[in-house]
């Protein structure tokens, strides 16, 4: 049963605070640009870098991160009347929320330069969306989880148009904005079934209404569905997974790494307060649909992965697999499978933040570096970036002794003992399948020959890089800190 | 147990670290030779940390040695648990020889990435010491999967035309095994709360668990061996694999899925091994017999080798699963002696090829026309592989006939037939290579060993004669953990 949270007067900020810096930083940047391109009217100086914004969204994570880690860490509160909670859970995914935007905003820097990207807006937009995931995070009703839903997706769309030029990133968006709002539609219509069921918004008051019964189980089912799939279509798994790829491939790589990394610590947020939170009582109906989306996700994703030449269109179809895997351990039920699958979105955005940061690094201006075929013979070109580049891929395909072998570890420890060992035979099939394409890049790298046998020209943030590459490794050699974090987290709060 | 703390953590730690070094040192391949005595000297050192473990060691306690054990993941009840008995011993020991061999042997033929190649061995090298002494299930798994990576590289990096074609289907083949293990090991987790191997061995099943266990971990272990008709990765990689990736791989690698069996199976899913020992024996057989007229029809030399090693594992098996002191000791001893045995045979024709840059045996002829001095190593070789008496093939061999004929006379008959056919495809292949006139102008020019190559060779014959010759030292450091092996195995899971 959940610990209750002690529940604050209506008013007190406190436990808002990181969100509400973010949310002043956010507007200064849109203010300091404003003014500082005041009258200015020619594309190209426009288009000069400016690195106000840069600085100041960098400045407002890690206050926001400061403050998440040093003002409140670890308790459990309820504020605004029951429209925000603040829990151990919420602190942890809050602060590798700020971890990820700040890495994604520091190895974009060059890319968005190069580019003519470099402006306020986009470090506003970024901040807004990172707003969103925060207040999904801390979301204990369906009015605060809707609102940081939307926030988030309306500042993605934005962000992966951000090249107005680029017909790709356009089409792109306008895909992803079409089945958003696709989706937001089905979530509320659930949302609406639900509060007719319960009559209330707030998750918690919600489970206590379900867990003493339900008069129409016929519309409950209807409202899980609905539900469910506006989750799964957040999450990007099969069936509600079109948008990813395109997305993916479309958006500017900056765009892409961003969108990789924290929304999908969003996105399981958003699945672990609406379904456990507000839908524990009805896990038998949720606990089936999660497992046909986990299992059509792993296939679909892995499957498709193969036949991509793009590799980030490649990662797309693994993120699909990814998040399938993380479904598999939300769908035990379990606060142990909780943690397992909060370790698991933890290591994957570690990874992926590696994978597109290569990619980012790779390329530079009128080279997109996305093409598995441009990774031909690195290994001979830049041994280094190739063996960072290869020590992702073998984390990602779940190779010990990387941490993404731990990731699947839990996941898989934690599905056997609920007795779902059938499902655990199937993920680690398809893993076998995973395992092709990302060795294929490997490959690439150390077996074929090089275009030529000049070092590629890279980006600045090898050094940020290094660090996320040996990460990745050492939390593979000594995995009990990360794991523990994640099992302590969610045992306060769950357990 | 303090005495002899550390020593099994040195022989996994001290070469990866070595070849760590190695990377570190050698960016490019102006500074080769530096990296080639280090990477000589990391091999040394390894094989020199491992030494204690022959000697300091109790020839009549069947339980573990050298134990080390501290926690490593708590929140899964992983542990850091290393110990090794008198069955997973010698191979710590023969793998880290092997690696001072495979270092020297790609000593003037890799020029090309030298300090990735000798930091790929050496890190693989660790890591195998790592499989064989793990008694902690999940650190046996991470060694069992990340010993495929350095694997894959070496293989797809320095090996031949059809490199990786043959690094992939290695790769996915092993992995596809070893995925199914992992849900096994979570499997015997969820029903002993540990992940002791040990625990394991005293933990009830029912049958119908011990079954799908057993397809799983046969899966695992009989890719690696590998068994008919799961083997059809080995001669791909074994052919495309530079020398020194085939002489691990013959060497070291395939032991690991024969020692998954000791280890693994037969303690822990013994009434599903009793079951289903009809099917193992008639897959050994086929691997001995059939396996054995494959390689009769091979014109590449290391292809030829590679099935000769199938077969020699399927006398390995074979030994396993009849349930008897013979048959268990005979294959471990053959495990060791194939060890040798197919090393060698893969480093004389590394040494051929080498020179000609041909592995047909159609390219070759005469040879010992211009390297007397290499024909009659090839020779001893060659014999030790047809199981002459007086080399170490002799007396795995003939300890498994042995333990055969005490349960079914035919099926030792059938496993007899490898001393013919052994004889047959070895010493044909070996007559066509060094006897008969010279074939090309090539040949006659060629030179003979040089030192390096000589003291390699040597080596490995003073190892294989010593074996046959008296391969008590060997059984006595066995015999104790053997027999608690079979202790178990004869008693039934299913009434506990």
């Amino acid at each position: 049963m959940q610990t209750m949270p002690s529940t604050l007067p209506p008013f007190t900020l406190t436990p808002a605070l990181p969100e509400l810096v973010l949310l002043v930083t956010a507007c200064t940047i849109l203010l300091v640009e404003a003014w500082a391109t005041r009258g200015e009217r020619r594309p190209e100086a426009l288009a000069r870098p400016r690195a106000a914004g840069y600085v100041l969204a960098l400045l407002g994570l890690l206050t926001a991160a400061g403050l998440t880690l040093f003002v409140g860490w670890g308790q459990s509160v309820r504020a605004f009347g029951g429209l925000f909670v603040d829990d151990p859970f919420a602190d942890l995914l809050k602060f590798v929320t700020y971890a990820a935007a700040i890495v994604a905003v520091i190895y974009s820097r060059q890319y968005l330069a190069e580019r003519g990207l470099m402006r306020g807006e986009y470090f506003a937009l970024l901040l807004f969306a990172v707003l969103g995931m925060l207040v999904m995070i801390s979301a204990a009703h369906l009015l605060s989880l809707y609102l940081g839903l939307e926030l988030l997706s309306l500042a993605l769309y934005a962000l992966v148009a951000f090249r107005r030029d680029d017909a790709v990133a356009v089409e792109a968006a306008m895909k992803y904005f079409v089945l958003g709002a696709l989706a937001s539609g089905l979530l509320l219509y659930g949302m609406s079934l639900m509060y007719g069921l319960t009559g209330t918004l707030e998750l918690a008051a919600m489970a206590e209404s379900l867990a003493s019964g339900v008069k129409n189980p016929v519309v409950l089912a209807f409202a899980v569905v609905f539900l469910v799939a506006g989750v799964g279509f957040k999450l990007g798994t099969a069936p509600f997974h079109m948008w990813v790829p395109d997305v993916y491939h479309g958006a500017p790589t900056a765009v892409t790494l961003f969108i990789g990394s924290a929304p999908k610590l969003a996105a399981f947020a958003f699945v672990m307060r609406l379904l456990v939170d507000g839908l524990q009582p009805a896990v038998a109906d949720w606990q089936q649909m999660l497992a046909v989306m986990a299992v059509l996700s792993l296939a679909l994703g892995n499957l498709a992965a193969i036949m991509q030449d793009n590799l980030k269109r490649m990662l797309a179809y693994s993120t699909i697999a990814h998040m399938g895997f993380l479904l598999l351990g939300v769908l035990t039920a379990e606060v142990e499978g909780y943690g397992a699958a909060l370790y698991y979105v933890v290591v994957y955005v570690l990874m992926s933040l590696g994978a597109f940061g290569l990619i980012l690094h790779l390329a530079r201006e009128g080279h997109e570096a996305d093409a598995i075929d441009d990774y031909k013979g690195l290994n001979a070109r830049a041994p280094w970036l190739a063996a960072l580049m290869g020590i992702m891929m073998l984390s990602m395909s779940g190779l010990p002794p990387f941490v993404g072998f731990w990731a699947k570890l839990a996941v898989l420890e934690v599905l056997v003992a609920a007795g779902w060992t059938w499902l655990a035979v199937l993920a680690v099939l398809f893993s076998l399948i995973g395992a092709y394409y990302y060795l294929r890049v490997v490959w690439r790298m150390y077996f074929d020959p090089p275009h030529s046998l000049e070092p590629p020209v890279t980006g600045q943030a090898r050094a940020l890089l290094s660090v996320n590459g040996l990460a990745v490794l050492a939390l593979g050699i000594v995995p009990q800190p990360l794991i523990a974090l994640c099992l302590q987290a969610m045992r306060a709060t769950y357990g | 147990m303090l005495e002899g703390f550390g020593i099994l953590s040195l022989t996994i730690w001290v070469p990866i670290v070595a070849g760590v070094l190695v990377l570190l040192a050698g960016g490019d391949d102006r500074r080769a030779d530096g990296v080639r005595a280090l990477a000589l000297t990391g091999a040394i050192l390894g094989f020199v940390v491992a030494l204690p473990l022959w000697f300091g060691f109790d020839r009549t306690a069947p339980a573990l040695q050298f134990v080390e054990r501290l926690p490593w993941i708590p929140a899964y009840d992983i542990e850091y648990y290393l110990g090794v008995d008198g069955i997973s011993m010698p191979f710590v020991l023969l793998n880290s020889l092997t690696t001072v061999l495979v270092v020297l042997a790609g000593w003037v033929v890799i020029q090309h990435k030298v300090a990735q190649y000798m930091a790929a061995f050496l890190i693989q090298s660790g890591i195998l010491n790592g499989v064989f002494a793990a008694v902690d299930g999940i650190l046996f798994y991470v060694f069992f999967e990340a010993m495929l990576i350095p694997l894959y590289l070496i293989i797809g990096v320095w090996g031949g035309p059809k490199r990786i074609y043959a690094a992939i289907k290695f790769f996915l083949y092993t992995l596809l095994g070893s995925l199914l293990m992992l849900v096994a090991v979570l499997y015997l987790y969820k029903q002993s709360g540990s992940f002791d191997i040990f625990v394991w061995h005293r933990t009830p099943l029912a049958l119908s668990a011990q079954m799908l266990l057993f397809v799983a971990f046969f899966f695992a272990f009989a890719v690696k061996v590998p068994m008919w008709p799961v083997h059809t990765w080995l001669p791909d990689a074994h052919t495309e694999a530079p020398t020194g990736g085939s002489v691990v791989l013959a060497a070291i690698t395939l032991k690991v899925g024969a020692y998954g069996f000791v280890r693994f199976v037969l303690p822990i899913v013994p009434d599903a091994a009793q079951e289903l020992d009809w099917l193992m024996i008639a897959l050994s057989l086929v691997a001995i017999v059939y396996i054995g007229l494959v390689a009769l029809v091979q014109t590449d030399m290391k292809r030829l080798i590679a099935y000769s090693s199938i077969a020699h594992m399927g006398f390995v098996t074979l030994g396993f699963f009849i349930f008897n002191p013979l048959g268990i000791e005979g294959g471990l001893v053959q495990m060791i002696s194939h060890g040798f045995v197919s090393g060698a045979l893969f480093l004389c024709v590394g040494v051929l090829y080498d020179r000609l840059h041909s592995r047909q045996i159609a390219d070759y002829g005469g040879v010992a026309n211009s390297m007397p001095r290499f024909a009659a190593f090839m020779m001893l070789f060659a014999m030790a592989n047809a199981g002459l008496p007086g080399t170490s093939g002799f007396v795995g061999e003939f300890l498994v006939i042995l333990g055969t004929v005490q349960v079914n006379f035919w099926w030792a008959l059938t496993a007899g037939l490898t001393l013919v056919l052994g004889a047959a495809y070895t010493l044909w292949m070996y007559k066509r290579v060094i006897f008969g006139p010279v074939a090309r102008p090539e040949v006659a020019a060629l030179a003979d060993l040089d030192g390096r190559e000589f003291l390699v060779l040597l080596i490995l014959a003073l190892a294989v004669l010593a074996l046959g010759l008296y391969p008590q030292p060997l059984m006595e450091v066995m015999h104790a953990s053997v027999e608690h092996l079979l202790d178990h195995v004869a008693v039934s899971k299913l009434t506990y």
